[in-house]
């Protein structure tokens, strides 16, 4: 919704129209089949066949490992530059060139791939997780429960994404101050889950109402299975593989994000080092340094496919339909 | 129909009320004094400080401060910037800019989503679907401000054939790249779900059934699978709509339209805590209005949705 | 001996309306496969039968037993892929369907043969009305302008006695009953007058109570226009009053081909020995329903020979090793069993 926002929105609350109605993109639980460890050896037999799923995999870990281990890509320090040497193009010692301080690119980009995938993934996890608590919750208490858990959703979903990022990073990281990195990275994080768990709520809610009408979980009840057992055995497992689609494809709409906020100047600041900043501070610099901006945005723009193409392939391959 | 619009309208009310009075809690309340960091880098003027605290009662408890800043709102008084100006005049003219942009890339989203999403599903797995598969992933993984930058750089610097920039009047066809920037992501999800929707309902037994009436070929595709298969579509564009008319604060930034993403984002940045409130609650009254067309429209385009 | 299918070979030059005891539809030695990932799938393995004018035919099989696919085939609604035709020959008038073109074949959908599908509900385009479901095959097929089409309909509607037809043409699918959306569903079907009617499982989705409503409706409409019908279906005790003719299929293949009343007094295949023996029957209430054991056959791996020779409870050597073709055992009779002679006989 909002803005160039909307399009973070589009990406990060795809497909759910007014009225938490799923369209056919979203990813729907799968039919109960009784025989999860059936369909789990398909599903993977079907993945192995897939290049794109090994292309992305690929990537993915190639993304991670640069998170954790900056260093193993580069020996040079990313914070050290000479003034003498500013927005020198391509060199043997700098290959994509070097910044208005006279430090390297190619090391600041491999060090700016920390604060995407560490938020990026934290964020996911606590959006998966507590939206879908609140869904499971929802979904199977039923009645004035659902009805107000659903009502809170609504309200944290009629705020225009971009913008209700930006309110929330406004108010506690506001422009100018300068909170630790962790903080920052932990605020970043925490104003993308709370603006995107109505999503996972619903999808998980709307497993979780279907899979108790179906015919084994009234049986299962009428023989005195426990509720929490029964949504133990047979909602979770049921939704794990629509969730794992839905949270691949949130954590590459969560590193676009990360960065369009770092790019605003409300997420990440310099000195820290994050595509989003350096893309903003590059801008200026387009035309001496082109290398500046097209090296990060290479690597956010790669890093967002990786885990797109990653719950595609995954999405293709859990429902036959699109085989 | 009259008492579904307005059941829904009424269910509206609440999410209204709690979705303003988060974006209230978070302007005013939450730094502790209402008047830190709220009139750029300098402490407010006293004369601002006991303008806004009267006209907000921000002496009173947050919920009475609330109800009057709403009922000043409704009555159409939006409260001036720290400057003086008057909030709703700068809404008023910002706004126009916003709905240019957003009709430009919806537009753009059904123009181009559509088509290709309707001829890749009808021809799965052939090269143009193969090729529109791929050219959506890309533009699934553009962020839109990498999106803008590359082609204001590529078309407006580079090959020069628009300007980089938008004029103040913003003419529908200065809009045409900005529109496409920032409808480009909502367009990858129209052709996939287009294509999904298609690829789905061709095998149905109904476009079988029209098949065996002996209808032309075009028929069956042009009136009994298109219009099925369309719904989820036209609901997915009406929602984007609503999303559009919130305002593009990267797209309009890059291209420097003067549209209400901008005059949101500069009061943000110049912590202009009363503008902010208010734009921010015309958005999402606008977001919640479509939202409630969108439902209708859905009733109205598949019969089997009832309006209890 | 003579190989049935022998009998209905096409006389060149053959037009319709050149003699009324000529089948309308014939479909000859035909065969069909899917092809899956997981391999090819023979559903349909030869299969011939006809139909002509003012006749019904029934074919019974189980589920799997190719039955709706043949039907598919004729209509041209197989889809394709998976789907191909092998083998074989589908003739209309006598001209082979197979080798028509697109368009051909289109102008015969409808108003040479026309199909009732099972199920109402997903059959009918649910978005919109059936009026304009109904209208839209007299104005894109006879060109009639839009009031002269929903008059048409109107009549139609009131034809297969759908109460208030004209309040009802502006209603959608899913605002009718399961018997009413049926009859709606036949309404559509007869709107361009086919000389041929398939009705694929017509009454399988309704109550037991509206079954015999929708089979005697479909019964009178046939003899009222002397359409030849093709009543597909599982349930032996429904074709009983229906049909002149029935044909049963099993494996893709047609195992016997008899007058209604032949085949009920003497059945000439142990597996339609099988069929009759599992309708629940008033006059031994209480016992056990006797049922065929077994499974019908994987279509990836037909047994060799007699395909049915796992379930069969008089199966020896020769049944495992030759497939016994359809022979004709009687004046008006086939069976495609080893020992078909024999059990006519001794009926």
């Amino acid at each position: 919704m909002s803005d160039p926002g909307e399009n973070v929105e589009a990406a990060v609350r795809p497909g759910v129209a007014p009225g938490g109605l799923h369209t056919a993109e979203t990813p729907v639980p799968a039919p109960a089949t009784g025989k999860p460890r059936g369909q789990f050896a398909d599903v993977w037999a079907e993945l192995r066949r897939k290049p794109m799923f090994w292309i992305s995999a690929f990537l993915i870990l190639v993304f991670l490992v640069m998170a954790a281990f900056p260093s193993l890509f580069t020996s040079i320090d990313p914070d050290q530059g000479s003034l003498r040497d500013n927005l020198q193009g391509p060199s043997k010692d700098a290959w994509f060139g070097r910044d208005i301080q006279g430090r390297d690119i190619y090391a600041r980009t491999i060090y700016g791939a920390q604060a995407s995938i560490v938020v990026s993934v934290i964020a996911t996890l606590g959006t998966v997780l507590i939206g879908g608590f609140i869904g499971v919750v929802s979904g199977y208490i039923g009645g004035w429960v659902d009805g107000l858990l659903s009502r809170i959703a609504d309200v944290f979903f009629g705020l225009p994404f971009l913008l209700g990022a930006l309110l929330i990073l406004f108010t506690f990281n506001p422009p100018g101050s300068a909170p630790s990195k962790l903080k920052v990275e932990a605020l970043v994080a925490v104003s993308l889950m709370v603006l995107s768990w109505p999503v996972s709520m619903r999808i998980m809610r709307s497993a979780v109402l279907s899979v108790k009408e179906a015919d084994y979980i009234v049986a299962a009840r009428a023989l005195g299975a426990s509720p929490f057992r029964i949504v133990l055995r047979h909602v979770i497992p049921n939704c794990l593989a629509s969730m794992l689609v839905y949270s691949t494809i949130l954590i590459g709409s969560f590193i676009g994000a990360e960065a369009t906020l770092s790019y605003l100047g409300v997420g990440l600041k310099s000195p820290a080092m994050s595509w989003g900043i350096m893309i903003n501070e590059a801008q200026q610099f387009l035309r001496d340094v082109p290398g500046w901006l097209f090296f990060p945005a290479a690597f956010l723009v790669t890093a967002v496919l990786a885990f797109v193409m990653l719950g595609e392939s995954i999405r293709e391959a859990l429902d036959p339909k699109l085989r | 129909m009259g008492r579904y619009v307005l059941r829904r309208l009424l269910q509206l009310i609440p999410v209204f009320v709690g979705t303003t009075f988060l974006i209230y809690w978070l302007v005013w309340a939450v730094p502790g004094d209402p008047f830190a960091g709220k009139c750029g880098e300098r402490r407010c003027p006293d004369a601002y400080i006991d303008k806004m605290t009267e006209l907000y009662s921000l002496d009173q408890p947050l919920p009475v401060q609330y109800f009057k800043y709403m009922s000043n709102l409704l009555q159409g008084d939006f409260g001036t910037t720290f400057g003086g100006q008057d909030v709703g005049a700068l809404i008023a003219a910002a706004y126009p800019n916003t709905a240019k942009l957003a009709v430009v890339a919806l537009l753009v989203e059904a123009l181009i989503g559509l088509t290709a999403g309707v001829l890749s599903g009808l021809r799965r797995n052939g090269f143009l679907d193969n090729l529109v598969l791929v050219s959506t992933l890309f533009l699934l993984a553009l962020p839109t401000f990498v999106t803008g930058f590359l082609l204001q750089w590529f078309l407006g610097v580079k090959l020069g054939v628009i300007r980089p920039t938008v004029s103040a009047e913003a003419n529908f066809s200065e809009l045409i790249v900005p529109g496409f920037v920032l409808g480009s992501i909502s367009l990858a999800y129209v052709a996939r779900l287009a294509r999904t929707s298609i690829a789905e309902n061709r095998r149905s037994d109904y476009v079988r059934t029209a098949i065996a009436k002996g209808l032309p070929m075009r028929r069956v595709v042009g009136i009994h699978l298109l219009r099925n298969s369309l719904i989820p579509v036209v609901t997915y564009l009406g929602t984007d709509l609503g999303a559009l008319m919130g305002g593009a604060i990267v797209t309009e930034g890059i291209f420097q339209i003067n549209g209400i993403g901008r005059t949101a984002y500069r009061a943000i940045v110049t912590k202009e805590g009363g503008t902010v409130v208010s734009v921010v609650v015309i958005l999402v009254l606008v977001y919640l209005f479509m939202n409630l067309l969108i439902d209708l429209l859905y009733a109205a385009l598949d019969p089997r949705i009832r309006y209890e | 001996m003579i190989r049935l299918s022998n009998l209905s070979v096409s006389e060149p030059g053959y037009t319709a309306g050149a003699g009324a005891s000529r089948p309308l539809l014939e479909v000859e030695n035909l065969f069909v496969e899917f092809h899956t990932r997981e391999g090819v799938a023979k559903v349909i393995n030869g299969v011939t039968y006809d139909v002509r004018a003012g006749e019904t035919l029934a074919v019974l099989g189980e589920s799997g037993s190719g039955k709706s696919v043949t039907a598919q085939t004729i209509m041209g609604i197989l889809d394709m892929p998976p789907g191909r035709v092998a083998g074989g020959s589908i003739r209309f008038h006598g001209r082979d369907m197979l080798a028509m073109s697109a368009e051909e074949r289109r102008k015969i959908r409808g108003e040479g043969i026309a199909m009732v599908f099972q199920d109402a509900l997903s059959a009918l385009n649910p978005t919109f009305t059936v009026g304009f479901q109904i209208a839209e095959q007299y104005r894109i097929r006879r060109g009639l302008s839009r009031g002269e089409a929903k008059r048409r309909a109107i009549e139609i509607l009131d034809q297969v006695k759908i109460p208030n037809a004209k309040q009802r043409v502006t209603e959608y699918p899913h605002q009718f009953s399961g018997g009413m959306r049926q009859r709606v569903m036949i309404a559509m079907s007869l709107a361009l007058d086919p000389e041929v009617l398939i009705a694929d499982e017509p009454t399988t989705a309704l109550d037991v109570t509206v079954q015999a409503q929708i089979m005697d409706l479909l019964a009178e409409l046939q003899r009222d226009r002397q359409m030849g019908m093709i009543l597909i279906t599982h349930d032996l005790g429904v074709v009983a009053d229906v049909a002149d003719r029935i044909a049963v299929m099993y494996a893709g293949r047609i195992v016997e081909q008899a007058n209604v009343h032949e085949l009920y007094a003497n059945p000439g295949h142990p597996y339609t020995i099988g069929l009759i023996n599992s309708i629940p029957r008033i006059d031994e209430k209480g016992q056990e329903l006797r049922t065929i054991k077994g499974l019908p056959p994987n279509l990836m791996r037909i047994p060799s020979g007699c395909p049915f020779h796992p379930r069969c409870p008089r199966a020896e050597q020769v049944c495992t090793q030759q497939l016994p073709p359809l022979l004709q055992v009687g004046p008006t009779r086939a069976s495609a069993c080893h020992f078909a002679e024999e059990m006519v006989s001794r009926g």
